[in-house]
């Protein structure tokens, strides 16, 4: 039990990778990017690519994707999100989604149907494990991973509330046009905010990439994943969404254990679990739990 | 002053539709099998763009995730079929209990907002596609099929089918269409044009919200019946897939969000776009997205509103016009 538990929170430290750059997205500039996971399979093929044809470690191939993924989301930002933005907050699920279709059905030309891996390029490190006491093996690489989105969460998070830069953006989030007013480049901030969002997005692919195999239309599980563990978190702090994403693998953990296929389900049901008590506390779902809890607080009090 | 509804462009388009529907109604006599079954399958993108566009264009809620509708109203076909209902009243009564389904789903899912709603029906379809998965009668990703239909003889069988989904491509179009000219229906143009301003004139978003969900979930289960009938085998994974909603959308966003006329346009072009390019197997679906995208970025009215705009055609008379008189001297 507590060997599974231990692995579940190593996942949830993946899913807190891929979900990162997306809640960041949602937080600073209100949209959620549905070529969120069609994003980070491109990575992982950058970085397929480059370990294939220079024999290079993958660690070294992400040190040239990442900024190239940088500016891939500055473009996004520019070129789509600021103009589907003005037409209302339906427009950019529209056209990211369009483009998660172009760049899915365009890596499945490129790649065809074989599942890839990054694991071949990185030696013993895919199997080698730490020792705990009492028996439990831990692999390395997924406790890298979760030192990993650590590491870049407190970042973002440092960068968010302590710089000029992370001021920057939350005013822009909070009021583009207020932002201007007092001299703020909105423009930039936003397109900074989205090329951040979009490096963390390089690291997860390298990631997926790393921890097993991954195909052209490997984006859209991974968006729902991230879009889970965003949800389940919260999507008011980072930290949330890691503790989102640690829920949402031991609820999958816990699913697989009930039934062979019940891996994936135990996430969803975790997921409308949260979502539907959390609406329940605002009082806006049937069973009005707020009320129930303001009765029993009174009842209590009495 | 007056005000009115009918123009005679509403009035000559009302004579055609209804023409083109008896013509439509009589083709089994006389063309061949193949002009058919390629009709009802266009009936079914009719409805399938009338239905995403009904959520999304008045509605205003962009779901990703209808293919939860379409996959259930098969898999209830299958279901209702198996336990000894004639298969065509199991459609029908399949897509009844999925609207009763989207009642409840309504209830806390029209609380999420833009793209939380999306994603959120996307895993709700995700979810049912796993639920069905473990049903032993579906045997997992194999699949079955609707073996009830073969009863009937494979001539006759077609037949049915195109009237079947004409009756429901025409009785859906009609439902909506009447919806929109209810006072609720008004409503919900009022929320799509300004949802703030709408609840401010005692709009109440939430009830016409649900209203077009329910309609959405029954129509789009009525479109995945259909195409069981049609295909006859039921493999979970084509009917959950999310490519459905990319055609939804694709229809949509081309022909004209928010706009009756646009659906169909949107399906009628989907369906040229298919029969000529869909050989070109991956290149045709980069092409669909790449029209979405240009599409919601450059035309976000899509071509419909693009002509409405220009022209002041309507073709269905929804709103109310106003025509000031010349004074006379």
């Amino acid at each position: 039990m507590t060997n599974i538990l231990i692995q579940a929170v190593l996942l949830g430290g993946y899913y807190a990778l891929i979900a990162c750059g997306l809640a960041f997205m949602f937080q600073v500039m209100r949209v959620i990017n549905l070529a969120h996971g069609s994003l980070a399979v491109v990575s992982a093929y950058a970085v397929w690519s480059l370990s294939d044809s220079f024999d290079m470690s993958p660690f070294i191939a992400l040190l040239a994707v990442v900024p190239v993924m940088g500016v891939a989301g500055w473009l996004l930002q520019r070129l789509v999100l600021e103009r589907a933005v003005r037409g209302g907050e339906l427009l950019p699920v529209l056209s990211t989604f369009g483009l998660a279709i172009v760049l899915d059905n365009l890596l499945f030309q490129q790649f065809g149907a074989d599942t890839r891996s990054l694991s071949p390029f990185v030696g013993d490190l895919s199997w080698e494990a730490f020792e705990l006491p009492g028996g439990i093996y831990v692999g390395k690489l997924p406790v890298y991973i979760l030192i990993a989105v650590i590491v870049i969460i407190g970042g973002l998070d440092l960068l968010l509330k302590r710089t000029a830069l992370g001021r920057q953006i939350r005013a822009t989030a909070t009021d583009p046009d207020t932002a201007g007013l007092v001299g703020v480049d909105a423009r930039r901030a936003a397109g900074i905010a989205a090329a951040l969002a979009t490096m963390t997005v390089a690291v997860s692919g390298a990631a997926l990439g790393l921890r097993g195999t991954f195909d052209a239309y490997a984006g859209a599980p991974q968006l729902l994943f991230a879009f889970e563990a965003t949800i389940i978190g919260g999507a008011r702090s980072l930290w949330g969404v890691l503790a989102g994403a640690i829920v949402l693998a031991v609820a999958q953990s816990v699913g697989a254990q009930i039934h062979p296929q019940g891996f994936l389900l135990g996430g969803h049901v975790a997921f409308l679990i949260v979502l539907f008590i959390r609406l329940a506390l605002k009082g806006k779902a049937p069973l009005r739990l707020a009320k129930i809890a303001r009765l029993t607080r009174k009842g209590a009090a009495q | 002053m007056t005000i009115h509804r009918w123009t005679w462009q509403s009035k000559l388009a009302f004579a055609l539709a209804t023409g083109v529907i008896l013509i439509l109604a009589l083709v089994p006599t006389f063309a061949t099998d193949s002009v058919i079954e390629r009709l009802t399958v266009l009936f079914i993108y009719v409805i399938l763009a009338a239905m995403w566009n009904a959520l999304a264009g008045y509605g205003g809620l962009v779901s990703i995730g209808n293919q939860l509708f379409f996959g259930l109203g098969a898999y209830m076909t299958i279901r209702l079929a198996d336990a000894g209902i004639n298969p065509f009243a199991a459609m029908l009564l399949g897509a009844g209990i999925i609207a009763g389904l989207s009642w409840v789903l309504s209830l806390f899912m029209l609380h999420l907002r833009a793209g939380e709603f999306a994603i959120g029906m996307w895993v709700l379809a995700s979810i049912a596609h796993l639920c069905v998965n473990l049903d032993p009668l579906i045997q997992g990703e194999t699949g079955t099929s609707l073996i009830s239909l073969n009863a009937y003889a494979i001539a006759d069988r077609r037949m049915m089918i195109f009237w079947a989904a004409l009756i429901g491509m025409v009785g859906l179009l009609a439902l909506l269409f009447a919806v929109l000219r209810t006072p609720s229906g008004l409503a919900m143009q009022a929320i799509r044009d300004n949802e703030e301003a709408a609840d401010s004139i005692g709009v109440n978003p939430m009830r016409t919200k649900r209203l077009f969900f329910v309609l959405a979930g029954f129509g789009t289960a009525v479109a995945g019946a259909l195409w069981l009938a049609q295909v006859s085998a039921f493999q979970p994974k084509t009917y959950f897939s999310v490519q459905w909603t990319a055609y939804m959308i694709f229809m949509v966003l081309v022909g004209g969000l928010g706009r009756f006329e646009g659906a169909i346009l949107g399906a009628l072009i989907f369906f040229a776009a298919e029969t000529w390019f869909a050989d070109t197997g991956v290149w045709y679906l980069i092409g669909l997205g790449a029209a979405a995208l240009l599409f919601s970025l450059l035309l976000p009215k899509g071509l419909w509103g693009w002509i409405a705009t220009r022209t002041g055609v309507s073709l269905m008379p929804l709103g109310y016009r106003v025509q000031m008189e010349t004074p006379s001297k």
